[in-house]
């Protein structure tokens, strides 16, 4: 493990935010790198200093009372008409991503492909799928924003430990809008938007390990279409609310030029 | 639902986090009086919104809306610092000089310090410390909560300590 991926870890490592094989390889370079053992004790030194100085505020003694008496004398009605506007209801959407979440796994996912194990499959696709509502959400849906495959690819370098394949499929009616750095599987991937119409689709990819090529497959959840497929030892994962036929279409051109471009 | 069985249902799920939604307020609008109004307000507004609410994390989704509330309080009532945007560098780590100096600084750094360098961060790194280290969210919670990726949440929560770290060496290295 590089020192620039160690110390990009380190806030993951102390907050017990990494998966096991990832914190061994962490304790293992600490023990053979100073810098990088240093980093991790200055960390662990702010950490405990926020820790011991007790930082949190308890509510004033006559708030509680203030509020139950204002739930009280307020309606539900004039609430909603108090002095404070909202700009959006995103408690709603991130209500409404939690009730998503939550039904993917209580119905789990009946899978065909046998690259990976069912379970491990089934939570890249509810990160990807959240992922892809919360990209639309707020105003993070693109870190890069342009059209131009050879501006967002080089946007990647020095950001992540790969290059993802980007391609315009613009004449294709799925132009390319931007890319954005996102984070499946405890690890950083790239996150490719291509536009269809008004809808947006987010592709996410990073490197698979086993290398191994393997046929699309196609899950559909709550209005959204989840596809994924490995090939050129990259796996991708694409999510839109676009009919399936252009989901598919869109994968299958995208495909097309990634092998086109590596001939 | 009857209305007194809905208040009461709403005040045993709710004001159990009432220190956490205030703690937060506070810290984000860095003013008692204030985070007082900016809890009361979100409260009621969570009141409206709790028939939507069908189990899950009660403090996280407190805590979405009482965030909320405090970035529409701050949008209206000041200069907009709440609304920069940051541009994320993930390899941001580097601080100047030996990190030896800065360990025994961090270590003797008293709660007035620690205090007074996380007020004077920007909001959107102190939101994310508050919720990291004082309210001890998982980075999934924290996400929910500000609507942000999980690879945003983690860029700007190193970035975040790694301002704090600079401030609090700079501050006491000018006592020396």
């Amino acid at each position: 493990m590089s020192c620039e991926l160690t110390q990009h870890y380190v806030p993951g490592y102390l907050d017990g935010e990494l998966d096991l094989v990832r914190t061994i390889e962490m304790e293992t370079h600490f023990k053979s790198c100073p810098a990088c053992a240093r980093e991790l004790e200055s960390q662990q030194a702010l950490h405990a200093a926020l820790q011991r100085s007790s930082l949190a505020f308890a509510a004033p003694a006559g708030l509680r009372d203030r509020i139950l008496s204002s739930l009280r004398t307020s309606s539900g009605v004039e609430v909603q008409e108090r002095k404070i506007k909202w700009p959006s209801l995103n408690i709603w959407q991130w209500a409404g991503a939690f009730g998503v979440l939550a039904l993917f796994s209580i119905s789990g996912w009946q899978l065909t492909n046998h690259l990976r194990a069912p379970s491990s499959d089934q939570r890249i696709a509810a990160e990807v799928f959240s992922s892809h509502v919360r990209s639309l959400e707020g105003d993070h849906l693109m870190d890069v924003v342009s059209t131009d495959q050879h501006t967002v690819k080089p946007w990647f370098d020095g950001k992540l430990d790969f290059s993802p394949p980007v391609e315009d499929l613009a004449s294709d009616g799925f132009p390319l809008v931007g890319g954005r750095l996102d984070y499946v599987e405890e690890r950083e991937v790239a996150a490719l938007i291509y536009q269809r119409r008004k809808h947006f689709i987010n592709v996410f990819v990073w490197p698979n390990p086993t290398g191994t090529n393997s046929t699309q497959a196609i899950e559909s959840r709550q209005g959204y279409n989840i596809m994924r497929w490995s090939r050129g030892g990259f796996q991708f994962w694409a999510v839109s609310d676009v009919a399936v036929s252009d989901l598919a279409e869109f994968v299958q051109l995208l495909e097309t030029h990634i092998s086109s471009e590596s001939k | 639902m009857p209305d007194t069985a809905r208040r009461e249902r709403f005040e045993q799920a709710v004001l159990p986090h009432l220190d956490a939604a205030y703690s937060l307020a506070r810290w984000l609008t860095r003013n008692d009086q204030d985070a007082q109004d900016v809890t009361q307000e979100a409260c009621l507004r969570a009141f409206c919104f709790f028939d939507g609410y069908h189990g899950g994390n009660m403090r996280a989704w407190l805590l979405t809306i009482v965030r909320n509330t405090c970035y529409t309080w701050l949008h209206q009532n000041r200069h907009p610092d709440s609304t920069q945007i940051f541009n994320e560098e993930i390899h941001s780590l580097e601080l100047s000089g030996g990190a030896d100096p800065e360990i025994q600084v961090l270590a003797s750094a008293d709660k007035e310090t620690l205090h007074r360098a996380l007020e004077e961060l920007p909001d959107v790194f102190r939101e994310m410390l508050v919720l990291r280290e004082i309210e001890e969210m998982s980075y999934k919670e924290i996400a929910d909560v500000t609507s942000v990726s999980l690879g945003t949440v983690m860029s700007r929560l190193a970035r975040a300590r790694t301002r704090l770290r600079q401030s609090l060496s700079v501050g006491l290295g000018r006592g020396h």
